[in-house]
């Protein structure tokens, strides 16, 4: 049955791996966010503009990782632009949210004219490497595919780790937790809602923008329009799926990496009998239909999409 | 309970000294002085708009006062002012605040609700062990239990009350500000607070308590402090106060005590013939009731017994599974829009809830049921103009007091609220009358406001079936009162020969002999 080898082969896992990424860091970031209780749907723009200032960063000179924090640095200003309208103001987070997908995507795309207003086709970069990590390979399948991974593969490994320490583990993820459930709570406490929420923003659109920078900087060499092409929707999607924890956000982000790794595959299989729109189509519709099973009884964090103004009820 | 005992006053913890705040031309607070003394439990009464509020805003620093200073107790016999508006500083300082509206985060455990923003923010880890040893002790000292490691969702509102105390208190709290802190618990849960409450005080811990409900005041407290439109107007010992002495400083004229008029029942508007309805907990059974024009019937009973679905029947939410349920002479079409039309008011038990769309201005809740009447609307489109004088003849009537016809809802006191749900009921025709815990949450004068136009609707002809836990006022009211209990009801009786307890024993399953008979008015008993 060959459409079962596929997951057999670790060419297979490693492309799963390679394509989850970069919603292993969006759902992070998103899940941060609404953790804090501010839905940030400015994350597909956040997306393009990270690709795009990370690319530009490396091209104009920098090494990689400088070009990775020029991302993150870009993804936390947005961030924090969304909450100087959200949080601050108190304004729309729907509304404020594509607003700034609207924005950053726009921005992005002009920036990259600025810089190449003649080019037909975007400039390479160096980008980062396998890491042909060979002692894996001990484990089968698996472990070459993960040894196949790029650094930025385990960055986002590490994120889930770290992401899931803070926010069970410190007092400052007690406060993140405490503030999307309930902001008068930590109010009460004597800490600022605000600060809390605007750092979860900066740190989880971040997040965010390294996840576009990884598909520039690692999974291509090169910026390409329309290249985030709905990731970031996928990311707030998948974040209900994951029941806002960064365990199950890793699994959900390697389970649509693996969704969308087999479509691809099963497409030279079927080789032209089924189009391959409908190929195209199963992550999508596989995690819609994940999302309904799950989100049925998906657990909010109570305060999402509820401005706090001080001493108001 | 009352007082400390001791001749010896106690020791000050907390000053206010000419507290003033005013927002716009409004003075919330007007040069009020306060003090609290280690050990004692002082209640802080008045109105809604009275000032308590704003008092307690600017005391745990989340207003700023216009003038006036905050002094704390510094421990060797002097006094040091706390910052403005800082609640930081207010925690520092050992005050501690439960609010009305509880300030947990439901998704986190009680443990963590209490050490939350106690670690500093940026700690790798949480010394969790420390903290539970620390707080077995502490409820150990103080008798509050409550669970700490389940997430505070799954947990009761008495619960969370503890929890709320035992954060204060894990801060070193040494003034303890409890704000309506029994509006949300049953009597056990309150009598149980209480009982807390008296040995925290014991321990030397100054309790300010908010209320107004008199009889706790009564109870609780060693001295009480009442203001009115943003003045103290009384600061004196409990002893020696009485309930409608408060309520006359609390409301500044006099409030009579409160007895039902002479009823005058006229044809049955309501009639109940063994209806079964409702499911699982909600669930009632052979109910039988007449409720007949220009009479005031009372239901007791500890919510949750049933009233809930006896309610959604007369709302026309619900419909009998079985049994004979006539409402206005018909048992036809039993639809809110047809029982309204029919000449139904209704004010529901959770009224920001079902009662109003609280985003929406008070002309359009005013009119909302009377949309579609020819007054309101022609060919499709709504007659502002009729709408908006409507809402103004309201306002005058009712004596609202509201910013204005165009604000929304949810702005006005509850008190105000009500009065306009009120004017809604009353408007038009309204033949039965549905006020189900018409009063809760409403303050000393907005109460009996609500209860003159009660009794003035029954008086004009309209049938009131009055659904109330609140046993002082269905005798206020009622001319006849049965008693839910898990789901079944006992005949009305007259209100004239039955005592408070026995209506307190038939809330509790035990009803005497007193509701044995018919179900026929008992006017025997008067006559």
């Amino acid at each position: 049955m060959e459409a079962f080898d596929i997951l057999l082969q670790s060419s297979f896992w490693a492309a799963a791996i390679r394509i989850a990424t970069p919603f292993i860091f969006g759902v992070l970031g998103a899940l941060i966010c609404e953790r804090a209780g501010v839905l940030n749907l400015g994350i597909e723009g956040i997306f393009v503009a990270g690709a795009v200032s990370g690319w530009l960063a490396v091209y104009l000179g920098v090494d990689l990782w400088t070009g990775v924090l020029a991302a993150a640095a870009v993804g936390a200003c947005l961030g924090l632009l969304h909450g100087c309208f959200t949080v601050l103001l108190g304004l729309s987070q729907h509304v404020t949210g594509i607003g700034i997908t609207l924005f950053a995507t726009s921005a992005a795309y002009f920036g990259y004219r600025v810089a190449f207003p003649t080019v037909t086709s975007p400039p390479r970069i160096e980008a980062f490497k396998p890491l042909n990590l060979t002692f894996l390979e001990v484990a089968p399948i698996i472990g070459p595919a993960l040894g196949q991974q790029t650094a930025l593969t385990w960055l986002a490994f590490a994120c889930v780790i770290l992401t899931s320490f803070v926010l069970y583990r410190t007092p400052l993820g007690l406060a993140i937790r405490a503030v999307g459930d309930n902001p008068a709570s930590v109010d009460a406490q004597g800490l600022s809602v605000a600060a809390l929420r605007m750092g979860a923003l900066a740190v989880g659109s971040a997040l965010m923008a390294v996840g576009g920078a990884f598909l520039t900087m690692s999974a291509f060499n090169a910026f390409f329009f329309g290249m985030i092409n709905g990731r970031g929707w996928v990311c707030i999607a998948l974040t209900v799926f994951a029941s806002w924890r960064p365990g199950k956000a890793l699994l959900g982000a390697l389970l649509f990496g693996a969704f969308d790794a087999y479509q691809v595959r099963l497409q030279t299989l079927a080789g032209g009998v089924v189009p391959s729109q409908i190929f195209l189509m199963m992550p999508f519709i596989l995690s819609i239909i994940a999302l309904i099973l799950v989100a049925r009884k998906a657990d909010y964090p109570r305060a999402l999409m509820k401005p706090f103004i001080k001493g108001e009820r | 309970m009352n007082a400390t005992g001791s001749a010896v006053p106690p020791s000050p913890v907390l000053k206010l000294q000419g507290i003033s705040k005013s927002f716009g031309a409004l003075i919330a607070n007007d040069a009020i002085d306060l003090e609290l003394g280690a050990g004692e439990i002082v209640a802080l009464l008045g109105e809604n708009g009275a000032g308590k509020t704003t008092l307690m805003n600017i005391l745990f620093g989340h207003y700023v006062a216009d003038s006036g200073q905050v002094l704390l107790a510094d421990g060797v016999g002097g006094w040091r002012e706390l910052p403005r508006g800082s609640p930081q500083a207010g925690l520092a300082a050992g005050i501690g605040m439960v609010h009305q509206h509880f300030t947990l985060a439901e998704n986190l455990t009680g443990l963590e609700n209490i050490i939350l923003g106690v670690e500093p923010w940026y700690s790798l880890r949480s010394n969790r062990g420390k903290a539970e040893a620390r707080l077995a002790a502490l409820m150990q000292r103080t008798g509050l239990a409550a669970s700490l490691d389940i997430p505070v969702e799954r947990l009761g509102v008495g619960e969370r009350q503890r929890i709320e105390i035992l954060k204060a208190l894990y801060r070193d709290a040494r003034i303890l500000v409890l704000d309506e802190p029994t509006a949300v618990l049953t009597p056990q849960e309150a009598e149980g607070l209480f009982a807390a409450i008296r040995q925290l005080a014991a321990g030397g811990l100054g309790v300010l308590f908010i209320s107004h409900k008199l009889s706790e005041v009564l109870a609780l407290s060693d001295r009480l402090v009442v203001l009115r439109g943003g003045r103290k107007v009384a600061d004196r010992p409990t002893a020696g106060a009485d309930r409608l002495m408060i309520a006359n400083l609390m409301v500044g004229r006099d409030v009579a005590p409160e007895r039902p008029d002479k009823a005058n029942p006229g044809e049955a508007v309501l009639e109940l013939a063994d209806v079964r309805a409702g499911a699982g907990r909600n669930a009632v059974a052979d109910l039988s009731l007449t409720v007949r024009s220009g009479e005031i019937v009372g239901i007791a009973g500890v919510s949750g017994n049933g009233q809930q679905t006896l309610a959604a029947m007369v709302a026309g939410l619900e419909q009998p599974a079985s049994g004979s349920f006539r409402l206005l002479g018909t048992s036809g079409d039993a639809s809110p829009s047809a029982l309204v039309a029919r000449g139904v008011g209704r004010l529901a038990e959770d009224r920001h809830r079902d009662g109003m769309v609280g985003d929406m201005s008070m002309t359009e809740n005013l009119v909302i049921e009377r949309r579609h009447d020819q007054h309101f609307s022609r060919f499709g489109f709504q007659r502002r103009q009729a709408m908006r004088q409507a809402t103004e003849t309201a306002i005058a009537d009712f004596d609202i007091r509201a910013p204005g016809p165009e604000a929304p809802l949810r702005l006005l006191s509850g008190g105000n609220i009500q009065k306009l749900l009120l004017a809604r009921a009353l408007t038009g025709e309204a033949r039965l009358i549905l006020a189900n815990q018409p009063t809760r949450g409403l303050d000393v004068g907005a109460t009996s406001e609500v209860h003159a136009r009660l009794r003035r609707a029954a008086a004009s002809g309209a049938g009131v079936l009055l659904i109330s836990e609140d046993l002082d006022e269905l005798f206020a009211l009622s001319h006849r009162i049965a008693v839910m209990h898990a789901g079944h009801l006992t005949p009305a009786v007259d209100s004239a020969g039955l005592g408070i307890s026995v209506v307190g024993l038939a809330m509790a399953g035990q009803a005497g002999p007193e509701f044995s008979g018919c179900s026929e008015p008992m006017r025997e008993a008067a006559a």
